[in-house]
């Protein structure tokens, strides 16, 4: 695109004009700084993108706040917005959001760590090769398609081991975000692991150690803060995903912990006034950047927790 | 002299340890089976009982409120405009970015923050950008519910896959190329341009792809900025209107994807509209592993070719 620039410079003869040549250079010069200045600012769509989510988050929240008073929105037992009788209690949609999360992590943590690990300690070389592209491949399905899969799928196939359990639960949702998040896991854990320097592990093997007691023993505590910030990164996106508990979870806020209920969550009551007609403005549909608000302080807080554990914990070798 | 007893128990509790190991080395092949077999369960349900859906006037019908007649059209074409203004604005500002964080930025707070941020970034939940869309574009900068504003949020959604991406490109270049080209008297524009950005062009290809894959399969921030469900009409080609301005006119057209297409099918109550969910699905499933799986074979591939 600019053959005059990246052209040899020719070899100029001495007695050639001088100051010719110097203009050439600083014109060079401003080229450069423009270019770097260009990609500067590509740089910085990143810090303005968190800018604006802030933004954004606050200004609209604040028309919500204005009318509805935080201790409302805190305390109250029960989120009618688009009723009549009107209540904005969060804590509803929390215990939807902390229940599906707290299934999907019980699948996701303990899974994605055994995996983790055999992948790392056990597996010969080839089974890796193919094992984690695959595990990419599973966590870059749709998760519209794995909410298909929990509402279709699992919810009949547990409803004939317990007949009780609603069409829309919680618990199918939570069960299928976990095999979602499993890769999450076990890719970051596996990396943390890897990154371990092997003298470690032949210290181990050298005392008689098996390959278990090495990896529980010796691998484990050495990765401590990569496997800590694997865990925290799923847990975000057990608190953010969407698609999979708005069509399989049934949308209804109700204040429990029972995942063999029916629920709503944060993130599927936005999807659900985002699918309805209400009026931008109204309080109703402002309650969506106010819950949208609650949801990145709680990311927030887990990426400041992950990025402690990692300054904290880090081991340097 | 150890006593045979002494022994015996050392014995037992080798045999116990092994066995542990052994039980172990299983309990992981099983928990990896147990993920391959969902994937399969997953996909082998859905094309069950969607394939019989998928013929030629699937991809060329609009929905329709007979199940039978419906088909994909304006939503794998939203998709494709949405994926096009996507890649325009996440390609150069995420490779700008990378090159810029790689290649210029002196180590200092500011460098810091940037960086700070874009993981920060990759972790806010998507919905959350679909709740920035909506303010920013949708309402303060009046582009509506409209491609330009879907693309957009996608684009800013898969800004940090690009520049982690590129990034990883560029610093697994040796330091003896960028010193070579030095020598040789050029810029650090010259250096980038001419050796930096070809040598990672394949390993940035890939991270774009994988971006894209992940762009292609989002539905709720596509949702929040409130697309329609039901859109019985394309709009117009990109680039075809009366110029100038009917040459954007698409940008501004409303539209469905894919995964929305398949979530209001999947919400509907009648069992028929699961079945072009089902198949929806498979198309969608289809084209993400298909996506990623030149991904990782240009990965696979660079990875052998390179020696430095």
């Amino acid at each position: 695109m600019n053959a005059t620039v990246t052209a040899p410079p020719v070899p100029t003869p001495p007695t050639a004009n001088v100051s010719d040549r110097l203009r050439r250079r600083a014109s060079r010069h401003i080229k450069e700084r423009v270019i770097e200045a260009l990609l500067f600012g590509a740089a910085l769509v990143s810090v303005f993108t968190t800018a604006a989510i802030v933004y954004i988050l606050v200004k609209e929240s604040w028309i919500f706040f204005e009318a509805v008073p935080l201790s409302r929105f805190l305390f109250d037992t029960q989120w009618t917005p688009l009723f009549d009788d009107a209540h904005y209690g969060i804590m509803v949609l929390l215990s939807g959001t902390i229940t599906s999360s707290a299934v999907a992590l019980l699948v996701a943590i303990p899974l994605g760590t055994i995996i983790a690990i055999y992948l790392s300690e056990f597996a010969p070389f080839k089974v890796r090769e193919i094992a984690k592209p695959f595990l990419e491949l599973l966590g870059d399905v749709p998760t519209i398609v794995y909410g298909y899969f929990a509402l279709v799928f699992l919810t009949p196939l547990l409803q004939k081991i317990y007949p009780d359990l609603p069409g829309f639960n919680l618990l199918s949702a939570g069960l299928v975000m976990g095999v979602m998040i499993i890769p999450y896991v076990a890719s970051l854990s596996e990396d943390a692991m890897r990154a371990v320097p092997m003298a470690l592990r032949e210290g181990s093997y050298a005392m008689g150690a098996t390959r278990l007691q090495t990896a529980l023993r010796v691998v484990m505590p050495a990765a401590a803060s990569g496997i800590g910030a694997a865990y925290i990164l799923g847990i975000s996106r057990a608190v953010g995903e969407t698609m999979i508990v708005a069509v399989a979870a049934g949308m209804q806020p109700s204040l429990n912990f029972n995942p063999a209920e029916p629920g709503a969550t944060i993130t599927s009551y936005i999807v659900q006034v985002a699918l309805g007609d209400l009026p931008h403005g109204s309080i109703g549909y402002q309650t969506i950047f106010a819950a949208g608000l609650t949801l990145m302080l709680m990311t927030l807080l887990f990426n400041l927790l992950g990025l402690w554990l990692r300054k904290r914990y880090r081991e340097v070798y | 002299m150890m006593k045979t007893q002494d022994i015996q128990a050392i014995r037992a509790l080798i045999t116990k340890s092994r066995r542990w190991d052994i039980f172990f080395g299983v309990l992981g092949i099983l928990a990896l089976m147990l993920c391959v077999l969902t994937f399969m369960t997953l996909f082998v349900d859905m094309a069950i009982r969607g394939l019989g859906r998928i013929d030629a006037a699937f991809f060329t019908s609009f929905p329709s409120r007979h199940p039978e007649q419906a088909g994909i059209l304006s939503a794998w074409v939203g998709s494709a405009l949405v994926m096009l203004v996507t890649g325009l604005a996440a390609v150069p500002l995420g490779v700008a970015a990378g090159v810029y964080l790689e290649e210029y930025a002196p180590k200092h707070w500011l460098t810091d923050l940037i960086e700070i941020n874009i993981t920060n970034l990759a972790a806010v939940p998507s919905i959350v950008y679909g709740l920035l869309a909506l303010g920013l574009f949708v309402y303060l900068f009046g582009f509506g519910q409209s491609i330009l504003s879907a693309g957009l949020t996608l684009a800013l959604l898969i800004l940090p896959v690009v520049i982690v991406a590129t990034r990883e490109a560029i610093r697994s270049i040796p330091l003896m190329i960028r010193e070579g080209s030095y020598a040789c008297g050029a810029t650090t524009w010259q250096t980038v341009s001419d050796h930096i950005l070809p040598y990672s062009s394949a390993g940035i290809l890939t991270g774009v792809i994988i971006g894209m894959a992940r762009a292609i399969g989002e539905t709720a921030p596509i949702i929040t900025i409130g697309a329609l469900t039901f859109i019985a009409f394309l709009p117009n080609a990109p680039f075809t209107g009366v110029p100038p301005a009917g040459l954007f006119d698409w940008l501004f057209a409303p539209f469905t994807v894919m995964p929305i297409q398949m979530f209001n099918w999947t919400s509907r109550p009648e069992a028929a509209f699961l079945i072009n969910a089902a198949a929806a699905g498979l198309v969608l499933v289809l084209m993400t592993l298909a996506m990623n799986g030149t991904a990782i074979w240009l990965r696979y591939r660079l990875r052998k070719n390179i020696t430095w």
